[in-house]
């Protein structure tokens, strides 16, 4: 036996044509962004609109340098809460997940609350949560809350979507449930649970930044969502858009590293991390 | 080896889908289930594997031990390769083993001994996307043929394949019939990869599949690709045909 009916492996290389195409890519939406910022600035300028109702993006960026030393500190207790979140979110996803998948009847019995807290407004939950629990617990529930579902409904569905025969196969060698589950069922449903993580993340960030947004109306706080707040009351808009744009550039990387880690663990096997043509 | 009687198949939603059928296949025979689809061929399959249970009737298949460490005495093939994209092809075919509790230094040397059979030896690392149709069903090959296994079931294994890539790989399959000896059921809807392979055919009708004829194809072993062009293998494709027909009659398509 030899093996010559056998595609080579397909090699991945970039070609000439699709690095312009690549460069294209990331070179457009910059262009909009800088032309986007110099408009701004530009109108800012030439009507002499007062910082208080809305700053120019150099008065923005002279903020954010001159308030680093308060805003690096929000910055870095909602990047804890949403961590916290996220990861009570995700082990909490995942091990609900895989509980509902031993057991039909759990999964009866409390799928539907699980749907119930996830249609529920979390900005209506916060006030409550925050009455019952002490703040910072309140803030790393809000941001699971919001996070915990897309984990558990992906990664049911994902344990739900082993193949029929791979299964078969299992079986015929006599595979032990905690098999299956290991070398089946948790590889087959990884695409799905790694998806389900990277709208958690983001998820995570709302669910804190909503949570700081209701305690920090009841009088404390010093997350970023705090301080936009805060600065709103003190008509420090300047200080407004300087946390905004640090809670955008963090749901931004949140989210990259998330698709990166995906990337990474998925890109030898799953077509979702396969290049177009092959 | 294997025995049937009366063996009978309804599934949950009050279908018969097979039986009753009486089959005896003997150690070492190579017999093909050749019929429409919906005959039930399948579901007899997954019957002799154990994967479900006869409704009624008796059902025995010998399990001798093996003296392999790991060893089984089933091995299957699907119509689909049904590898595990997540991995490579080495711990593809070591999953039976694994399964067994073998651990993987001692599984080592029989992966490597059944991948060189396979002609796989060095796509081992690679991931089955990387490999055409007709590997990836040799590396499925590979994994049932792992645990040394007395009597290996094929659903038509060979039917998505190109026929280049199909009559090469009959050709391996019976070379390696030959060599090891394996008790052989191979479920096929072509009447030529039937009469080409296989001791025996036996031919089903469909709903109920039922066993409607059984053609002994004697002619000299080894066999080699001419056979697939002599007149004796007309004549007997012919046979196998014209015992097929019923099965098709009352059927629009």
């Amino acid at each position: 036996m030899t093996g010559s009916d056998v595609s080579k492996p397909a090699s991945s290389k970039a070609k000439p044509g699709s690095l312009v195409a690549r460069l294209v890519r990331v070179l457009l939406p910059l262009v909009v962004f800088a032309a986007l910022l110099a408009g701004w600035e530009f109108v800012v300028r030439t009507n002499d609109i007062p910082a208080y109702v809305l700053p120019a993006p150099s008065a923005v960026f002279a903020t954010l340098i001159s308030d680093w030393d308060v805003l690096s500190k929000s910055l870095a207790v909602t990047l804890l809460t949403t961590l916290e979140g996220f990861v009570a979110a995700a082990i909490g996803g995942i091990a609900l997940a895989l509980l509902f998948n031993l057991s039909r009847w759990l999964e009866y019995s409390l799928f539907p609350y699980a749907v119930v807290l996830q249609v529920t407004p979390v900005i209506a939950i916060a006030p409550l949560l925050l009455i019952y629990l002490p703040q910072q617990t309140a803030v790393v529930v809000c941001a699971w809350i919001v996070g915990f579902f897309p984990v558990l409904s992906n990664t049911t569905l994902g344990l739900n979507s082993v193949d029929r025969n791979l299964a078969g196969l299992f079986q015929l060698y006599g595979a032990s449930r905690l098999q299956t589950l290991r070398l089946l069922k948790l590889p087959s449903a990884l695409p799905f649970i790694l998806g389900g993580l990277r709208i958690a993340g983001g998820l995570s960030l709302i669910g804190a930044v909503v949570a700081e947004i209701a305690a920090g109306s009841a009088g404390a706080g010093s997350g970023l969502a705090y301080r936009i707040a805060e600065s709103g009351y003190r008509l420090n808009i300047p200080r407004m858009f300087a946390a905004l744009l640090l809670l955008s550039v963090a749901g931004i990387v949140i989210y990259g590293l998330l698709a990166l880690t995906s990337h990474l663990v998925l890109r030898r096997w799953h077509e979702s991390a396969l290049g177009k043509d092959n | 080896m294997v025995s049937l009687r009366g063996v009978t198949k309804v599934y949950d939603n009050g279908v018969t889908a097979l039986g009753p059928i009486d089959l005896e296949v003997r150690r070492g025979e190579f017999v093909s289930l050749l019929g429409p689809s919906g005959c039930g061929k399948s579901t007899a399959l997954r019957l002799i594997a154990g994967l479900s249970a006869p409704t009624a009737g008796l059902l025995d298949v010998e399990r001798p031990k093996t003296t392999l460490r790991g060893g089984h005495p089933v091995g299957f093939v699907f119509q689909e390769p049904t590898l595990m994209p997540w991995t490579t092809v080495r711990e593809n075919v070591r999953l039976p083993l694994k399964l067994a509790h073998v651990p993987p230094p001692d599984s080592d040397a029989r992966i490597d001994q059944v991948l060189a059979q396979m002609g796989l030896s060095e796509f081992a690392q690679a991931y089955p996307r990387e490999l055409s149709g007709g590997m990836k069903m040799r590396v499925s090959l590979a994994r049932a043929l792992v645990t040394d296994p007395d009597i290996l079931l094929m659903d038509e294994p060979f039917a998505a394949l190109d026929e280049i890539t199909r009559f090469r790989l009959n050709n391996d399959l019976l070379t390696l019939w030959r060599s090891l000896r394996k008790t052989v059921i191979f479920v096929t809807h072509s009447v030529f990869e039937s009469v080409y392979l296989s001791q025996r055919v036996m031919v089903m009708t469909s709903r109920p599949g039922r066993i409607a004829a059984e053609i002994a194809i004697a002619t000299e072993e080894p066999r080699a690709e001419d056979f697939r062009t002599s007149a004796g293998y007309a004549a007997y494709c012919r046979q196998v045909s014209d015992a097929l027909a019923p099965s098709y009659s009352g059927q629009s398509a």
